[in-house]
């Protein structure tokens, strides 16, 4: 275990393996467990979103295998496999051995598979938050294609305002970063190229999650249109919608502190 | 060394004027700019100067296929190989070639081009292909698993070939309860196989591996050099000399009525061929839907199992969104 520390939070990671790959986790915090779960574009070590989260909760930070580096699992085909892997990883960590013991945030594409997780087991997940999730096929919009534009500019998409993504990678992104966009973008190829960053099937079980589900949606999201966080809610049963002004679908890169909130005042209520 | 014809089939009738302002002419430029009637005229023509090869002596025909572009009108190969085997008596007709991946049914091309193969009376020569990214993009094919799927379908078309019917095809992307359809190449054991490339390492080696000739398509006479080379080598290193019996070369040449005539035709050439790539010709305003960078969608890189080294990636994803 090497332990990163970056102002008053402590960061460690350890490796589990899991269905035949490494899989990395960074852990930082104290409190109630909670598994974030990451973009499709991956995600930096740290971020602020992460260490504000980690003041409220034991936070569990996988990266998604094939992800950012991570062991590719050559066999897996779909969404719904990486969110089994996830239920084998709850079962690995004493932080979710007990039923009902972790909440589970999801961010975008990570979103997706945190559906996938709760509709596998629908008791195994204490609260579910869905920011932007993929997952569902919208009935008027389309969810943005990545295969049509650069690296660049589907992350640029996914701001409302430009400026917040040169904040966070900088004007000119360093060719280590777009390499990695290269390389998660043919991952999610590999596990969702058809239907593109949908599931037909996912509507028809999301009525078994028993968590109460919070959905966030950037009220400027071009990535996935907000009209499929109405359905989340809908087709949750006991799920409510926030929307952020001013953020895109990068909501955890474009207004941290406030998704920061809004998932720990939900997440920290008690009961189920 | 066999001589043989080749053309791209390009939409000329588009107007250029329109590409210039989208800025590519590739995947995403609107097929509005399409006309059928030029279609149907142009078709037709390159049909007689296919007679015509033949007639002057040519000793192949070579086809091949793109999708969404106006620089190449053939949406399948294999259209045009069904009336050149019909329709011509002498010349090999080379598909260079169908691209393996886009097949969801390795089963129907084999049994395609086993009809040619007879209706032809043995003339064809069977070329496979990996196809670009925009390709996978054109017909809804994951590009993630190009090199798997090109390996996979290969293997089941030669089998389909060469080994009696029925069996049972269970592969990593490609399943079949019952392979044994009627038509069979005519040619034994099976129709030449001719791999066109360009400079991807692996498919050298895996054409040298199979002894199949390698067909580089107007690659600078460097790289061309490095690309025998390394096929030399591995023929060697899998039992057998390669050398000129393995080689094929597309060289592009420009005929007119004076010199500087052809040199303006091959000018026109070139600034079309960069259109197909997106990269030789800037224009002076931005494409429409994207930023001050190059857009591109699908390229070589998303194409898995590439093993190119981690530098090579570096500059060529520099380079793509430059």
């Amino acid at each position: 275990m090497t332990a990163v520390s970056t102002t008053s939070v402590s960061w460690t990671s350890e490796t589990i393996p899991i269905a035949g790959v490494s899989m990395q986790v960074s852990r930082a915090g104290a409190g109630p467990p909670l598994l974030v779960l990451h973009h499709d574009i991956g995600t930096l070590d740290r971020l602020p979103f992460y260490d504000a989260l980690a003041r409220r909760f034991t936070v569990l930070l996988p990266s998604h295998p094939g992800y950012d580096g991570s062991q590719r699992p050559d066999w897996m085909r779909n969404v719904r496999d990486l969110a089994a892997v996830y239920q084998w990883l709850l079962g690995e960590l004493s932080d979710s051995r007990a039923a009902a013991s972790i909440s589970v945030a999801g961010l975008g594409f990570g979103g997706w598979i945190a559906a996938e997780m709760a509709t596998l087991a629908p008791r195994a997940i204490r609260r579910l938050v869905l920011v932007g999730a993929m997952g569902l096929k919208p009935e008027r919009g389309e969810i943005a294609d990545q295969a049509l534009v650069s690296y660049i500019d589907y992350v640029r998409l996914g701001f409302a305002d430009q400026r917040a993504f040169d904040r966070v990678f900088g004007a000119d992104p360093t060719t280590a970063q777009l390499e990695k966009w290269d390389l998660n973008r043919e991952m999610s190829f590999r596990i969702a190229w058809k239907p593109y960053m949908y599931s037909p099937t996912l509507p028809h079980l999301l009525g078994g999650v028993a968590a109460p589900a919070l959905v966030v949606w950037g009220r400027d999201d071009r990535i996935v249109p907000l009209e499929c966080g109405e359905r989340y809610a809908k087709a949750l049963p006991r799920a409510r919608l926030e929307v952020v002004e001013g953020a895109g679908h990068f909501v955890d890169l474009e207004k941290p502190d406030q998704l920061a909130k809004l998932i720990s005042d939900f997440a920290s209520q008690g009961g189920t | 060394m066999h001589l043989m014809y080749f053309t791209e089939q390009p939409m000329s009738a588009y107007p250029a004027d329109e590409g210039r302002e989208f800025g590519a002419t590739a995947l995403m430029f609107s097929n509005k700019h399409f006309d059928p009637a030029a279609g149907s005229r142009l078709y037709n023509e390159y049909l007689e100067h296919y007679r015509l090869a033949e007639n002057v002596g040519f000793d192949g025909i070579m086809l091949n296929e793109h999708h969404n572009a106006p620089f190449c009108m053939q949406a399948k190969c294999n259209v045009f190989a069904s009336i050149l085997a019909a329709t011509t008596k002498r010349v090999k007709i080379v598909l260079l070639g169908n691209p393996l991946p886009l097949a969801d049914n390795p089963v129907r091309l084999a049994e395609e081009l086993a009809m040619i193969d007879m209706v032809s009376r043995g003339r064809l020569v069977s070329g496979f292909v990996r196809g670009g990214g925009q390709e996978q993009l054109a017909t809804g094919v994951n590009p993630a698993f190009n090199r798997e799927r090109f390996e996979e379908a290969h293997d089941l078309i030669v089998k389909t070939w060469t080994q009696p019917g029925p069996f049972r095809w269970e592969g990593t992307h490609y399943q079949h309860r019952v392979v044994n359809p009627w038509a069979v190449p005519l040619q034994k054991p099976h129709p030449r196989v001719w791999i066109p490339g360009v400079l991807s390492k692996e498919t050298i080696i895996w054409a040298a591996k199979k002894r199949y000739p390698y067909i580089a398509l107007s690659t600078a006479i460097e790289a061309t050099k490095k690309i025998w080379e390394l096929y030399d080598r591995v023929a060697e290193e899998t039992g057998y000399a390669g050398g000129p019996e393995y080689r094929g070369y597309l060289q592009r040449c420009h005929v007119a009525e004076t010199e500087e005539k052809a040199l303006a035709n091959a000018r026109q050439f070139m600034w079309m061929q960069g259109e197909f790539t997106g990269l030789a010709h800037r224009s002076g305003r931005r494409p429409r839907a994207t930023s001050r960078r190059r857009s591109v969608p699908l390229s070589s890189s998303t194409r898995s199992g590439d093993g190119r080294t981690r530098a090579a990636r570096r500059s060529r994803i520099r380079s793509r969104v430059r």
